[in-house]
């Protein structure tokens, strides 16, 4: 049944690169829970990561068992069970911090938002794969994919976190790109979107809600919230300089600086450790992920192996841009994780499935359809 | 429809690849600017953790009377606290602090063991409002005190320390279940938020929004420079509807006294004044009230704490005949022609229910039986109406439910039906029960507030308002302070035609302005008042054991009640007094409501000027 040329063309190249970013996030989340008690007991948080990435790589190693093609008809079920998950997590979630994200299953926690994400790509690719056309797509194309994308985008900003719903939105955004629209329909979509916002901010926004977008937009507006954040970051990653301070020498990492030092914030402990020179390293991996995903859509043999493998890809690519944009103060501060870096279970799950999908797609590249 | 061949997706995504390497090269950039070009400074600013949040507090509006009298002001707090960083070594810093501000040691290192565990970068709170000399020494000994300073923060002081404390109520710290359910947004932990009265009824009002900075500080924890700076938004100061001077006066009046006196202007159900005694010390709340205060005022049986004006929940006694008389004009059951006799007893069934006056009223009518309090006359209209009618216009006058006055835990009293009864005791009513309530001796409770209302109500012709303690509110506009007026709200009327409020008015001032009247004794010259006594049974005596009961313990004794409203014709004070175990209404409460009636048109430059 398992074919022993699948065997052989097993992608190893991407199991290292993956497997050296896993190694850096052990790392810097080693220093960033541990910050300040060195040689204190194993922490909590990474021993969970460790459980967390075990039981993801067990997942995919099953997963590679499963032709991709079997996803093509599989991912409308998926979508409609993650969107019952994202209505079930506005009804019964934990109420944490002023929003509705986590939904919880016996002992463990869970982000549906996360899981929409690889659904929304699969149903995606499954939609797109019928109808490509080197010419582009006509307008009339779009309105299923937009539905597709409208659902899971209103639920999560209800929860509401509008970072995870953006990033959906530039997902479906860039694989719509990917697979081509008409110039025509590009044109008018664009105008559409420019001329909703002025529309949208006169007439539908309330005051505290525009107070919000504009603090979203330029955190410096709330210098005791994000702004505070922002800036403690910036000193993280601009005080490691050229080599940094060492490993578990960090200062800024201290628990009363950066509350999300763990999590979203994690790349301020690895640049003011590591410095300029740990960056150019990530940077350089993060890079040959994507290449390498790239490359993988190139090689499949059929459209929906392509488009899959170029979602996935850009959703690494989205996450990685979003999150040190933010970090480093270019970007609005939004939720979004570093991928196989920050801290948590359904961001590690979730990038882990992603990876097992492309590594599926790559080591069938020789398949007959 | 042309399938797209593998030149196509190499163009495609050669565009992708791109635009990834554009934007790497973006967040390549900005790491070499943040690391290289500005990453000294940002190093020397690494060094000592020394961005610090400071938080500035916002003041709490202030609260006045009608007339912009003072009642709650702010007055500067000085806290002293210490940022654990910056204070090393700490124990000897603690111990240096000890001696120059000789506050035990033990104290000092208690907060700081509970405060390690928080953070040892923000500011710790010592000790609350230090003195003054204590103050000096710590700002003369700076140098060696590393890390530590005074905050000025603000706190509440009560101007008239006892004076309307339960209208005015207190503040107490906010607690760790409403952090986490994050009742009030903006409060941290160590605010305080109103706990009692306006404090805690007008707290979205009073509350300001907290501000803060962002500052740089050196090694020993000192300012450098501030970064950015949020300013706090100060409360919103209002204005009660209270007179603070009539308030003082009633106060003064019912000092060795128990009870409480409400009184509203009946023209829009503004609560001139609330009383209930005995009361507390406001500013004993102040930074939280220490245990041994707390538990003497809550262990005292006259219960300080409560409301008495709104949570004393007392039988209406005679006042209740009002109602009764009512229902039974409306109902059709007694008009001014009709009369009872009263010998001094009604027989019902096989038992005498005494009138209080044991040689009898004779024969009256409606009016006279109001001036005089009969209770047989009302015995023989309330059997003749029925409980559940009875409640029905009890209710419809305002009894048996809240009045919705911004104060929290006022309580609804009672009106007796015969579900009610069934439903409570699972026996269903009796007739005789009927009798006493109609006199308000059953099962039926009022509290001060709502009988009040009621007379409010009645002298302005029938408009219940909305009782309500908040006038207006100081709105801040650029420079200039707009006082947002509120409207009264009418929350109902009084189920009475004018011609049976015409009768019923005119039994009221008969009351204080006829020979026979129960209150005669407390007229005014010049000035009429309308009004009822009543004298409400704490105990069930038999009838007959009711003279003898002079010689009973104080807390058996009646309590008295005195409800009116003056000039009658054009009424400017509605009063509710009840005077607990006063005895009777006519001695020891209808006094007191002469009193609070001239002393409001005094204020109000009503009085007129005695000639002799």
């Amino acid at each position: 049944m398992f074919d022993r040329r699948l065997l052989e063309n097993f992608d190893w190249g991407l199991t290292i690169i993956t497997f050296l970013i896993g190694i850096v996030g052990l790392g810097v989340l080693y220093s960033a829970v541990n910050a300040g008690d060195p040689g204190g007991a194993m922490h909590l948080f990474f021993q969970k990561q460790m459980i967390w990435i075990t039981g993801s790589v067990v997942i995919v190693l099953l997963s590679l068992f499963i032709p991709y093609k079997l996803f093509d008809r599989g991912s409308f079920i998926a979508y409609l069970i993650c969107v019952g998950l994202l209505i079930a997590v506005l009804i019964f979630g934990k109420y944490v911090a002023g929003s509705r994200r986590w939904l919880a299953l016996g002992p463990f926690t869970m982000q549906p938002s996360e899981l929409m994400k690889l659904s929304l790509i699969f149903v995606l690719a499954s939609v797109y794969s019928g109808i490509i056309s080197e010419y582009g797509l006509p307008f009339k194309y779009l309105i299923k994919p937009a539905l597709l994308l409208f659902f899971p985008f209103l639920l999560i900003v209800l929860q509401p976190d509008l970072g995870t719903a953006l990033l959906l939105l530039f997902i479906a955004t860039s694989i719509t790109l990917f697979v081509k629209v008409k110039k025509s329909v590009f044109f008018s979509c664009a105008v559409i979107a420019v001329a909703a916002i002025p529309l949208a901010w006169g007439f539908a926004l309330k005051d505290y809600q525009k107070e919000r977008v504009l603090t979203f937009l330029d955190p410096d507006r709330d210098p005791l919230g994000a702004g505070y954040h922002i800036i403690q970051s910036k000193i993280a990653i601009g005080s490691g300089m050229l080599s940094g301070k060492g490993f578990l020498k960090g200062t800024q990492n201290a628990l009363a600086f950066l509350p999300e030092h763990h999590t979203d914030f994690i790349l301020s402990v690895l640049a003011e450790e590591w410095g300029l020179l740990g960056c150019c390293v990530l940077l350089f991996l993060y890079f040959m992920l994507l290449l390498w995903g790239l490359n993988i859509s190139y090689c499949c043999r059929d459209m929906f192996g392509s488009i899959l493998a170029f979602g996935i890809t850009i959703m690494i690519f989205w996450q990685i841009f979003i999150n040190i944009g933010m970090v480093m103060g270019l970007l609005p501060v939004v939720g979004v994780p570093l991928p196989l870096i920050s801290y948590g279970g359904s961001s590690v799950v979730t990038n882990m499935i992603g990876i097992g999908v492309l590594l599926n797609i790559s080591m069938r590249r020789f398949v007959k359809v | 429809m042309k399938n797209p061949d593998r030149e196509w997706l190499k163009k495609r995504l050669m565009n992708s690849t791109v635009i990834i390497l554009a934007s790497f090269s973006v967040l390549l950039l900005r790491f070499v600017y943040l690391q290289v070009v500005e990453g000294d400074e940002y190093r020397r600013l690494s060094e000592n953790n020394c961005i610090r949040l400071q938080s500035i507090p916002a003041s709490r509006g202030l609260i006045y009377d009608r007339n912009g009298t003072l009642l709650a002001d702010n007055i500067p707090s000085f806290d002293l606290k210490i940022v654990l960083q910056d204070a090393k070594p700490v124990d000897e810093t603690i111990q240096k602090l000890a001696d120059f501000t000789s506050i035990p040691v033990e104290e000092l290192m208690e907060r700081v063991d509970s405060g390690k565990k928080v953070s040892i970068y923000k500011p710790l709170l010592l000790k609350r409002n230090i003195t003054r000399d204590q103050l000096a020494v710590v700002e003369a000994h700076a140098f060696d005190l590393p890390g530590v300073k005074v905050d000025v923060e603000l706190m509440r002081k009560y101007i008239y320390k006892k004076s309307a404390a339960h209208l005015i109520g207190y503040l107490g710290e906010i607690n760790s279940q409403e952090i986490e359910n994050n009742t009030y947004p903006d409060v941290k932990s160590g605010d305080s938020i109103g706990r009692y009265g306006a404090e805690k009824s007008f707290e979205d009002i009073l509350r300001g929004k907290r501000g803060g900075r962002q500052i740089e500080v050196d090694a020993s924890g000192s300012l450098v420079r501030v970064i950015n700076t949020v300013n706090p938004l100060p409360g919103k100061n209002i204005l009660l509807t209270i007179d603070s001077k009539l308030q003082q006066t009633i106060e003064s009046i019912m000092e060795d006294k128990t009870g409480a006196v409400v009184a509203i202007d009946p023209s829009n159900g503004d609560v001139l004044a609330m009383v209930s005694v005995p009361s507390f010390d406001l500013n004993d709340f102040i930074g939280g009230i220490s245990n041994d205060k707390w538990k003497s005022l809550i262990s005292n049986p006259d219960k300080p704490i409560a409301n008495k004006a709104i949570q004393g929940e007392y039988p209406p006694a005679s006042t209740y005949k009002i109602v009764t008389a009512i229902a039974a004009l409306e109902e059709g059951v007694v008009d001014i022609h009709t009369t009872h006799f009263c010998p001094g007893y009604y027989k019902y069934g096989n038992r005498e229910y005494r009138c209080w006056k044991k040689s009898g009223h004779g024969r009256v009518n409606i009016v006279k039986a109001l001036e005089k309090s009969c209770d047989v006359f009302f015995y023989r209209t309330g059997e003749a109406v029925g409980v559940d009618t009875l409640a029905k216009y009890a209710i419809g006058c305002g009894l048996g439910k809240v009045t919705n006055i911004e104060l929290a835990n006022e309580r609804p009293g009672l009106i007796p039906t015969g579900a009610w009864k069934k439903k409570r005791f699972g026996t269903p009513w009796q007739g005789g029960e009927t009798l006493s309530v109609a006199i308000g001796q059953g099962f039926n409770l009022t509290t001060p507030l709502q009988m009040a209302a009621l007379l409010a109500a009645i002298g302005n012709n029938g408009t219940i308002y909305r009782p309500r303690i908040l006038k207006s509110i100081q709105e801040y506009n650029e420079a200039i302070d707009i006082h947002k007026e509120l409207k009264p709200e009418i929350s109902g009327g009084l189920p009475a035609s004018s011609q049976t409020l015409e009768l019923v008015k005119e039994g009221l001032l008969n009351v204080v302005e006829s020979e026979g009247g129960t209150a005669r004794k407390i007229r005014i010259q010049g000035i009429d008042i309308a009004g009822k006594t009543g004298t409400a049974q704490v105990f069930t005596l038999k009838k007959s054991d009711r003279d003898s009961k002079r010689k009973f313990a104080r807390h058996l004794r009646d309590h008295a009640w005195f409800v009116c409203y003056a000039p009658a014709q054009n009424p400017v004070i509605a009063v509710a007094i009840i005077i607990e175990h006063g005895e009777h209404g006519s001695t020891a409460a209808a006094p007191v409501a002469s009193e609070v009636i001239r002393a409001w048109l005094e204020i109000k430059g009503m009085l007129p000027s005695i000639k002799k």
